[in-house]
């Protein structure tokens, strides 16, 4: 299920080391992936997978590099690009000055020149001082250029809500990015996502904003052993079936995947079968997997943590409505953040963002098991 | 290729001025300075520095030479910080480092607090710092505008004193024969705009000299990211009369493909980056370039140009500031021509232009009289050559005047005097003055200037001709580009727009291929 990309890899070839070597290179962090391999799946956080995906990939190609504010000396403000700094020394990983503006558009510089930069955001929110070089200067030269000019960027850092850290540091961007043409947005949830996704970020030669999540970075998933091998890839613009259902269809990213699995559990209970989509790649979606799930279930319900308006539930409903509007049985329901700048307080930020139970009662209206929001109106 | 050194410069009112040689020998003597000062007694080599220095510095009326306790000889500096080049301020190990902490009343009562503060140094993060107990704030300005290096006068003669970089007849010639060409093609594209052939013009009428004679001092190596008002760098790189009326006419030649509008030539071929519209965007992409070859261990530098008015982006202070840190080879070129659109410089910053800003960020810099070309040429082939052997950023301004209208969307004589322009276009041209010194060298004479206009602008008028009629690129060329792959929804898109065309033809344009 989870193939290796069939997209072209940009450099170099990899082949397929024994497993023990894959290990070795891999370094783990005080971790606990044991030496002798096993048949049981391994656990990895999503943390171990994202440096090991950088490793990695800073191993293969020398023409990547990392760049953004405390990437180097503190181990990266999160810790993702731990042990980079000592292993490849400060001209691959370059601690910047404050200044997204400026170190953005010096990565899209060195990506015009040829290099393969990786840009840390500390978290997206800040990227918004940087919008211009993402967009007027990264998404759209290969296009102005007519093919001259290729940016092989990645764009990455954590994005969403994270927990009591207020407006300014909460908000989604995936809408605003999926937005423009010339860019990728991609949106891992668990480990396995994370490294498939990153490799075939930085393989990639357009510009790729990878949209990762501050809550998950500390959480463990099993990782097969075809995903710790250091060739590993996920196709960009394919969705994942995380739990296959017939009644109703709930689509997901990053966060909410597992808030979605959880509700479809309490589903379960009730009689409701639901099939949850990790959508992983948000431009381009993967309109023929959701498409097809909703010919199936005829029920759909999309959820996003960002705000509502505009967003990526907005664009997946459209996506039905052009190509499978007759399977509709029930309209499609959409859960998102709340439409307010997110508050601190804890209390009212649970009610800004989207809960198990809200995505429970949204498949039950569906399933039209409780009175539709409208006629409750 | 040699520095030719002359005797001491003249400028009016003011005595003897640092020049070149004294610009080189200083870094040596201060590190000397410093040494010493760490090792022997301090006051031996001070009172024969600053004995030097005085001697040099006598105009600046601050010198007392009764003692030489280490405060006022570093009061000796403040007043005219400006006077100052290159090596005292960039050297790192200079003990006097925060020479700037005066007033510019700062000479009179000097003196009598000395005593108090000899040797007091403070340490924080960022190194030491000397300290005083009178609160004396940094003058906005430092009281004289940085001076500008200039080589030819009014008249194509160069100036007695001067010191620049020699050029070869061949290199001296296709300057100017390039600087014409610039000249027409201006003329005669903004002609064909008015016209309504193509859409948009700029012109770069008043900055031939800046074009041509700093592209004359790059290799074809260094890498160039433009602004807009550029087109002369790529013309002397190479770039055909034909390939400028093509992208301007966005014919299925244009190696844009039709996509940008016109004057945002590109060349991958003669590293020349793709004009791209938003103001300054390109002054980091230029240091991140600029770092790639130092990785790369090229020997080659970026090179990057703005106007006046760039130099308020933040994408500017954030560049410089980066480059300065990571030491990148790379010379920032800015082109301060008086007017951003209607915007005239003293509304855009109240610095004393760009080339102060340098220091700020701790940059070597330099001012230099934009319409004279062989003082552009020199300036840009030793900025170059410190950018390279040095990996560190220079920071080149050149002071012009922008004698078009912003574009062809504007009347500049909306807001400045039509005189002023007229004065600037016929006495101050660039092309003229340096024409006369190429006359003096006996290298042109009036037949062959004439016959390189007429043949210029026939081969142009020419072009233009054969750009306009050429077919536009063909549809398929509006899905390409946007990934490395066209994705699947615009291979869709693509095939519906095809049965559109086909159902509802009369409503398609003829003249557009499919």
């Amino acid at each position: 299920m989870w193939g290796v990309a069939r997209q072209k890899v940009g450099f170099g070839s990899f082949s397929s080391p024994i497993l023990g070597q894959v290990l070795q290179r891999i370094r783990p962090l005080g971790s606990i992936l044991p030496k002798n391999y096993s048949s049981a799946p391994k656990e990895m956080t999503v943390r171990e997978a994202l440096n090991s995906a950088l490793d990695e990939e800073m191993s293969a190609d020398p023409k990547v590099f990392l760049m953004g504010e405390e990437v180097g000396e503190y181990q990266g403000a999160y810790k993702i690009s731990k042990g980079l700094l000592e292993k490849y020394g400060p001209e691959r990983v370059l601690d910047t000055p404050i200044t997204e503006a400026g170190f953005t558009g010096i990565g899209v510089g060195a990506a015009y020149y040829g290099l393969r930069p990786i840009v840390e955001f500390m978290t997206f929110n800040f990227s918004m001082q940087a919008i211009d070089h993402i967009v007027n200067s990264a998404a759209k030269t290969n296009y102005m250029s007519a093919g001259q000019i290729s940016v092989p960027i990645v764009f990455r850092g954590p994005n969403g809500a994270a927990a009591g850290v207020g407006a300014q540091h909460s908000q989604c961007y995936a809408a605003w990015y999926a937005h423009v043409p010339g860019l990728k947005v991609l949106s891992p949830y668990s480990s396995e996502d994370a490294r498939g996704l990153l490799k075939a970020a930085i393989r990639d030669p357009d510009p790729v904003v990878f949209l990762e999540n501050e809550l998950l970075y500390g959480e463990s998933f099993p990782v097969s052993a075809e995903a710790l091998d250091s060739s590993f890839c996920l196709p960009i613009g394919k969705a994942k079936i995380e739990r296959e259902g017939k009644h109703v269809s709930i689509t997901a990213f990053s966060k909410m995947v597992g808030y979605a699995l959880q509700a479809a559990e309490i589903l379960s209970k009730e009689g409701i079968d639901a099939e949850v989509i990790n959508l992983r790649s948000i431009r381009p979606l993967d309109r023929a997997t959701i498409n097809a799930s909703v010919r199936k279930t005829n029920r759909l319900v999309t959820v996003e943590e960002g705000f509502p308006q505009h967003g990526v539930g907005a664009e997946i409903c459209m996506s039905i409505i052009e190509d499978s509007f007759e399977y509709l049985d029930a309209p499609v329901e959409r859960i998102a953040g709340a439409d307010v700048p997110m508050p601190y307080a804890a209390n009212l930020e649970r009610m800004a963002v989207p809960q198990v139970d809200d995505i429970v009662r949204a498949a039950k209206r569906a399933c039209y098991r409780s009175v539709p929001m409208a006629a409750a109106a | 290729m040699s520095i030719r050194h002359q005797t001491k410069a003249n400028k009016e009112g003011q005595g003897e001025k640092p020049h070149l040689d004294f610009f080189l020998f200083l870094p040596h003597l201060l590190d000397l300075f410093s040494l010493l000062h760490s090792t022997m007694g301090l006051w031996s080599v001070r009172s024969r520095l600053a004995h030097h220095l005085g001697q040099k510095m006598a105009y600046l009326g601050a010198l007392q030479r009764r003692s030489w306790p280490l405060v006022s000889f570093l009061q000796l500096w403040n007043p005219r910080p400006s006077e100052l080049v290159g090596g005292l301020s960039s050297n790192p190990i200079n003990r006097c480092s925060d020479r700037r902490f005066a007033s510019i009343k700062a000479e009179t009562s000097a003196a009598a607090m000395d005593d108090r503060c000899r040797y007091q140094v403070m340490d924080f993060p960022g190194g030491k710092v000397m300290f005083i107990p009178e609160m004396r704030f940094l003058a906005e300005s430092p009281g004289e505008r940085i001076s500008c290096y200039r080589v030819l006068d009014d008249d194509g003669q160069t100036i007695s004193g001067s010191s620049f970089q020699e050029v070869s007849k061949e290199i001296a010639l296709k300057m100017y024969s390039d600087m014409v060409t610039l000249q027409i093609m201006d003329t005669i594209f903004y002609e064909a705009q008015r016209q309504g052939r193509i859409s948009f013009y700029l012109t770069s009428i008043g900055e031939e000299a800046i074009n041509v004679a700093s592209a004359a001092a790059l290799t074809i190596n260094d890498i160039v990211f433009p602004q807009y008002r550029e087109p002369g760098v790529l013309l002397w790189r190479g770039f055909t009369l034909q390939e400028f009326a093509n992208q301007c006419f966005g014919n299925k030649s244009d190696y844009g493909k039709g996509r940008q509008m016109p004057i945002h030539y590109g060349s991958n071929r003669l590293n020349y980056f793709t004009v791209s519209s938003p103001i300054a965007t390109q002054i980091p992409h230029a240091v991140g370039a600029a770092y790639s070859l130092k990785m790369d261990k090229k020997h080659a530098c970026a090179v990057t140009y703005f106007g006046d008015g760039g130099t308020s982006e933040g994408d500017f202070h954030a560049a410089l500031n980066f480059a300065a840190v990571m030491e990148v080879p790379i010379i920032f070129f800015c082109r301060n021509n008086g007017w951003a659109i209607s915007t005239p410089t003293t509304e855009q910053f109240r610095s004393d232009g760009a080339v102060i800003r340098g220091q700020a960020y701790g940059l070597r810099s330099i001012r230099v009289d934009g319409n004279d070309a062989l003082a552009v040429y020199s300036a840009v082939h030793a900025a170059r050559e410190m950018a390279i052997r040095e990996s560190r950023p220079i920071l080149v301004e050149a002071l012009t005047y922008r004698v078009g209208h912003h574009s062809t969307s504007d009347d500049s004589t909306k807001y400045r005097p039509v005189d002023e322009i007229e004065h600037w276009r016929t006495a101050r041209d660039p092309v003229s003055r340096y024409r006369k010194w190429i006359e003096r060298n006996g290298w042109l004479c009036d037949d062959a200037e004439s016959e390189l206009r007429s043949n210029v602008r026939k081969e142009l008028l020419h072009a233009i001709q054969v750009a306009e009629k050429m077919e536009k690129p063909p549809l398929a060329e509006l899905f390409t580009d946007v990934y490395d792959q066209v994705p699947s929804n615009l291979h869709e898109q693509e095939r519906l727009l095809r049965e559109t065309i086909k159902q509802h033809n009369g409503d398609y344009p003829p003249e557009v291929p499919v």
